[in-house]
């Protein structure tokens, strides 16, 4: 299965992708800017995804809200941010392709005319909100915060979260927001992408027509730190408003489409992924120790991260819960997975990437598949590729991964308990910072 | 081409959009087979809605039908629960249950050329379900926790508690997940009581969406679902006298850094006339994000995040419920607010026309959108099925929805919106904002335990 696509640059380094399914009367479109908290610097962080949200505030040509001629229209529309990349879409009856192209141009071409103190201050409102509604009124909200600041040491682009931290929302500044557009939203760091119903030929025109003279900004440098090392047993303890105990373990690992990245992703489907995986199998379905169990390999541009967190069942320790994670995980790595466990992560891995070509657009469609690919190497035509480094995967080259990476060498372990009953986290914890 | 951006392009002619035809039969047994032909993807969509939910729970048993629906995949003949998501997984299928008030749907969601094994584990789990005393007591037991969870969770607690305070005793008074003393007081006998009383083929719809022939359905399902019969018995509820909850209602979450609101009312059920018109009212007060008390609430005040409204159509009359969570400090003038908006829709400042087409375009011109993927098409196959709708019906909405006249809406917002009925929740840090609230004029506020729901 492959998606037929077209990419042509334009003159200004835009990179445009088209699509064409008729099978429906609605088009996608689908911006991607490369740029995310992983751009930011510590004390500056959570901007990233503030300035998204002024994305919807209007541009110069359309200074007022986003959301109303678009949805006039009968579009969707949304965007997000995450620490490699902020992507916006909309999606649109086929008739009003031009009107969403002509809004994402406005605002990458003509954003900051239109911007003022006014905006921002209620935008950086509007965010504060969505930091206590989704992460500090939420039971274990905190827990991204504490994890990523103990994986990657300060000066490491993923040791903030995307949110970022309230005393740097509160320090940022409307020149900050000018210089970040200047630098990091202009054509040639940016990612269009085009599928539905409308021909390839006339989707390109429209394009040129509507970002063609929208000027080039300076060249975005790769963001590249220096390894991060994860060295010892670090476990941290925080109390939270919850009623059960929940224990997270992580572990440094290769970065997306990395060597290893397809491996480590099918390994934390075998522990934890749906009643046959391991985990749920040992820790809530037979012992009953564990309320839920999940696992990941958080694949990101620079480097990626495996975490398996559970939530202890009344009268269980998160002591238990660890030990029997950690057993489960030396016998992946020592035995390997089952054949059958291989064949059907198979079959699961396609079958994901089928369910993700069933939409055109929003997120996780195939022009945010399209976008994906291309921005992170460069090369749309990656999906047959991408699923063979699945196919590829044997029993041996598993558990070599998991043997490799999921260590004790070096790894984070955080407990989240009620607050007040420090005794059910994991020995010799120390208490997390975060705010 | 030269770009104008003096000012937006005009959308050009709409393509219309024609919701595939559905075909149907019906086996012996009852069981409804609907096949919606759906081919863009080399994927199926299995979906079995049957017309019993929440609102059949058995009074003390409120959570029963949920459990019971949960229990579907916990083993089947002589395959145990890890075995039937092993052949699930085998196939690629995803298995997802729904339960509300009015019904439960199960769906499998699976690579077409697995369309005989998907429907034939599908069959096993709906029929012959093992619910086995160990599997129960362990479903129970997680249930139980999630419940405990649940407590920690503000927008879960208000929406427990505002159900209640609207319905009360009334099989809508409940969630789907039911209390720890109903978990507490049921066994294994009850759901089997349950699936032999209503999970019954009479009072099911088989829907399936995908590459795939009617007739290779059909003969499938006969064969996947051969032994299973009767129809529910029981008779389903009706309306009784609802209570008179009080105006303003906390339940305290001390040191809350944001107040978890729910604002609304017992309104209207599914197949009022007036829903259309309802429908677009709703776009305009709170149904999207350029709608009044979001505009208000977050672009202007910076309140929150975000604050919606909707009317939950259902069977019997549902509630219509404004839901936002906002920061400590605006409580207080995010209520006043919210019953200011809610109030002037009705006549004070009815909706303009502006604001009417913008509602009316939103709803109408993405109509196709909503059809894109194979289980969004059956989705929509079960609402037909759920309520007695005519096949017409998605042909139907668009000009119905365009023909909502301004004086329609005011209208029905006047008779289907109550302000002197409005009930408001609060989940947050009543110390904090116990002041600001007695400026509200809607009496003494009611302190609820999070414990009597």
């Amino acid at each position: 299965m492959n998606i037929a696509y077209s990419k042509h640059t334009l003159a200004n380094g835009l990179d445009v992708l088209v699509h064409e399914d008729r099978s429906c009367p609605i088009v996608a479109v689908n911006l991607w800017y490369h740029v995310g908290s992983k751009n930011e610097t510590p004390g500056r962080t959570g901007f990233a995804h503030l300035f998204e949200h002024l994305m919807f505030e209007g541009s110069q040509h359309h200074d007022k809200g986003f959301f109303p001629p678009l949805q006039g229209a009968g579009a969707s529309l949304n965007g997000s941010t995450n620490a490699d990349r902020t992507n916006y879409w909309e999606v649109v009856p086929s008739n009003a392709l031009e009107l969403a192209l002509w809004m994402e141009s406005d605002r990458m071409g003509f954003l900051l005319p239109a911007l003022t103190e006014a905006k921002f201050s209620n935008q950086r409102d509007v965010v504060l909100n969505e930091r206590r509604q989704n992460y500090e009124n939420r039971p274990y909200g905190l827990a991204p915060m504490a994890m990523l600041a103990a994986l990657f040491p300060p000066d490491h682009p993923y040791h903030w979260t995307t949110i970022g931290e309230i005393a740097d929302l509160n320090a940022a500044k409307l020149e900050d927001v000018r210089a970040f557009f200047s630098r990091y939203y202009h054509p040639a760091n940016a990612s269009l992408a085009i599928a539905g119903d409308i021909a390839a030929a006339d989707a390109l025109s429209l394009a040129r027509a509507y970002f063609e003279d929208i000027e080039p900004g300076p060249a975005v440098a790769p963001v590249r730190p220096a390894d991060a090392v994860l060295s010892g047993d670090t476990r941290l303890l925080l109390e939270d408003r919850v009623e059960l105990p929940r224990v997270y373990v992580a572990w440094m690992t290769p970065a997306m489409f990395a060597d290893d990245d397809a491996e480590l992703d099918l390994a934390a489907d075998i522990l934890a992924n749906g009643k046959t995986s391991r985990l749920y199998k040992r820790l809530v379905y037979d012992e009953r120790i564990a309320t839920d169990v999940s696992a990941a390999q958080n694949s990101r541009e620079i480097a990626g991260f495996v975490q398996v967190a559970a939530t202890a069942a009344p009268g269980h320790t998160l002591a238990e819960l660890e030990r029997a994670i950690v057993l489960e995980i030396e016998r992946l790595a020592a035995e390997g997975p089952t054949a059958d466990e291989i064949a059907r992560g198979l079959v699961q891995a396609e079958a994901q990437f089928m369910f993700r070509l069933q939409t055109i657009g929003g997120f996780g469609g195939k022009s945010d598949q399209l976008n994906a690919y291309n921005t992170f190497i460069g090369d749309p035509d990656f999906f047959t590729r991408d699923l063979t480094r699945y196919q590829r995967v044997t029993r041996e080259s598993l558990r070599q991964a998991v043997a490799r990476h999921l260590t004790t060498a070096g790894r984070v372990a955080l407990s989240i308990v009620p607050r007040g009953r420090t005794v059910l986290a994991m020995p010799d914890s120390s208490p997390a910072q975060v705010s | 081409m030269t770009v104008d951006r003096s000012r937006l392009p005009e959308p050009g002619p709409t393509r219309r959009f024609v919701f595939p035809s559905i075909e149907k039969s019906v086996l012996p047994s009852g069981l409804r087979v609907w096949t919606v032909r759906h081919t863009a993807i080399p994927v199926l969509t299995l979906m079995l809605l049957v017309r019993r939910g929440a609102a059949d729970d058995p009074p003390g048993k409120e959570g029963l039908a949920a459990i019971s629906v949960d229990m579907l995949d916990e083993g089947s003949g002589e395959r145990s629960a890890i075995e039937i998501h092993e052949g699930l997984a085998r196939l690629g299928a995803q298995l997802d249950s729904d339960i509300g008030s009015d019904a439960s749907l199960l769906t499998v969601t699976a690579l077409s050329r697995f369309a005989g094994p998907a429907l034939s584990l599908f069959a096993d789990m709906v029929a012959r379900p093992t619910l086995s005393e160990a599997d129960f007591e362990r479903v129970r037991q997680l249930r139980l926790h999630r419940l405990t969870q649940l407590r920690d969770m503000p927008g879960a607690v208000a929406d427990r508690a505002f159900v209640k305070l609207l319905y009360g005793e009334h099989p809508y008074g409940h969630t789907p997940l039911g209390s720890e003393r109903s978990l507490g007081s049921m066994s294994v006998d009850d759901v089997r009581q349950f699936h032999r009383a209503m999970i019954r083929p009479a009072e099911a719809t088989l829907v399936v969406s995908g590459d795939c022939e009617h007739a290779d359905i059909e003969r499938l399902a006969a064969a996947a679902f051969d032994g299973w019969d009767g129809s529910s018995t029981g008779a389903l509820p009706v309306m009784t006298t609802l209570p008179r909850p009080g105006r303003l209602n906390v339940i305290a979450r001390p040191g809350a850094p944001q107040s978890e609101l729910r604002i609304g009312h017992v309104a209207v059920p599914r197949n009022t006339p007036d829903y259309h018109a309802l429908v677009a009212a709703n776009m305009v007060l709170g149904g999207q994000f350029v709608s009044r008390i979001n505009l208000n609430l977050r672009e202007e005040k910076g309140f929150t995040y975000g604050a919606r409204t909707s009317f939950d159509f259902r069977r019997l009359p549902g509630p219509f419920a404004l839901q936002v969570s906002v920061h400590t400090a605006a409580t207080a003038e995010a209520i006043d607010q919210s019953l200011q908006e809610i109030a002037s829709i009705r006549g004070s400042r009815p909706v303009t026309t502006d604001e009417l087409a913008l509602g009316v375009a939103a709803l109408t011109r993405g109509y196709a959108r909503s059809f894109e993927t194979a289980e969004q098409v059956a989705r929509a196959a079960t609402q037909i099925a759920l309520y007695d709708l005519p096949d017409n019906y998605f042909a139907e909405f668009v000009p119905k929805v365009e023909g909502v006249t301004v004086e329609d809406v005011t209208r029905v917002a006047a008779e289907h919106l109550d302000p002197s009925r409005l009930t408001t929740l609060i989940v947050g840090d009543y110390d904090t904002i116990a002041g600001g609230l007695a400026h509200l004029n809607l009496g003494e506020a009611v302190v609820l335990s999070p414990d009597t729901f």
